[in-house]
């Protein structure tokens, strides 16, 4: 499975074709970050699917957290929340967890 | 920290028969990661990017509409046209993507004197 | 001798229609292409001369939002393109 898996990746370890991803892929990226997958990670997994689908492209962490805090509440769109959940760079973990490219805009 | 800047951003090319369109939304969101306020001034053939109903999959590029629709998520709200322009292609308002502001000439001129940066694709 | 034109500039750039225009025989086609399919637009095409043959490539119309907003009959698909080609003695572009 671990190769298997290694071989859908870009360098970066991104997903090079969004049709590729799965919760079981979402679960083995996350386990080599050390995440340990909650609820509360699976709706900004899912939140980011659907942003890619209808924007094309990975968001940058604003509106990332805006377009969080449209659907899911002010408190969940804080970066704050983000760090937590996703730890480093929460924009590009976050991605990365929901199987698009790597955002192009990110600090 | 500096101050943000104006910055305006213009295009008079028209979308997908050359990387103007696409290089002007990319320029506009890195511009807004980094905190400063963007303008978007579209004149001449370039107030052709905002015509809805796009679908250059079939053309395999990227929809412009879509990455023009994340834009207020970017905080970019400032979207400009020539007024002319636009009714020199016989448009209308209606026929858009997104909501705009028409400008004329004399406005435009404006825009640029008020602007600290002006850049053009 | 006829010949199939093919022009890929949108309408601010009317010199080169102009030029084109003014090149064409009675039995030329104009397929406009690329950014050129936006001399579809009504008022554009209005100031062409009536009787010019014009086609445009449904794709590069598709994808940029203007088959709602032009005349049908005008559109072209791919095979036609090869068709047209085929047809006419020589192509000549506009660039």
């Amino acid at each position: 499975m671990a190769s298997s898996i290694s071989e859908l990746l870009d360098d970066e370890g991104y997903l090079r074709n969004l049709s590729d991803w799965s919760e079981e892929i979402a679960q083995h990226l996350a386990q080599e970050k050390q995440i340990q997958l909650t609820p509360e990670h699976w709706e900004i997994i899912y939140l980011l699917r659907k942003f890619y689908q209808h924007y094309e492209h990975s968001p940058a962490m604003r509106p990332l957290c805006k377009a969080i805090a449209l659907d899911l509440g002010p408190e969940k769109g804080k970066s704050l929340h983000l760090l937590k959940l996703f730890p480093g760079s929460p924009a590009k973990v976050a991605a990365c967890l929901a199987g698009l490219p790597k955002p192009d805009n990110c600090l | 920290m500096n101050s943000p800047k104006n910055i305006l951003l213009m295009s008079r090319r028209a979308p997908y028969g050359s990387s103007a369109a696409r290089d002007l939304l990319d320029i506009a969101l890195t511009c807004s990661v980094f905190e400063q306020n963007v303008a978007l001034l579209l004149l001449d053939d370039g107030v052709l990017q905002l015509l809805a109903n796009q679908d250059p999959q079939v053309i395999q590029q990227k929809n412009l509409n879509s990455l023009q629709s994340s834009l207020s998520l970017y905080d970019i709200e400032k979207i400009y046209i020539d007024a002319d322009a636009l009714e020199h292609h016989g448009l209308s308002h209606s026929e858009l993507h997104i909501p705009v502001t028409l400008l004329t000439k004399i406005e435009i001129s404006q825009l640029i004197a008020n602007s600290d940066i002006v850049l053009t694709v | 001798m006829t010949t199939l034109h093919t022009l890929n500039q949108a309408p601010s750039n009317v010199n080169l229609m102009q030029s084109c225009v003014g090149s064409l025989q009675p039995d030329d086609t104009l397929l406009l292409i690329e950014d050129g399919v936006y001399w579809l637009l009504n008022t554009h095409r209005a100031k062409l001369p009536a009787a010019l043959k014009i086609k445009a490539l449904r794709l590069d119309a598709q994808a940029r939002g203007l088959t709602p907003l032009v005349s049908e009959v005008d559109l072209i698909e791919m095979d036609e393109f090869i068709n047209l080609s085929v047809l006419h003695n020589k192509i000549v572009s506009w660039f």
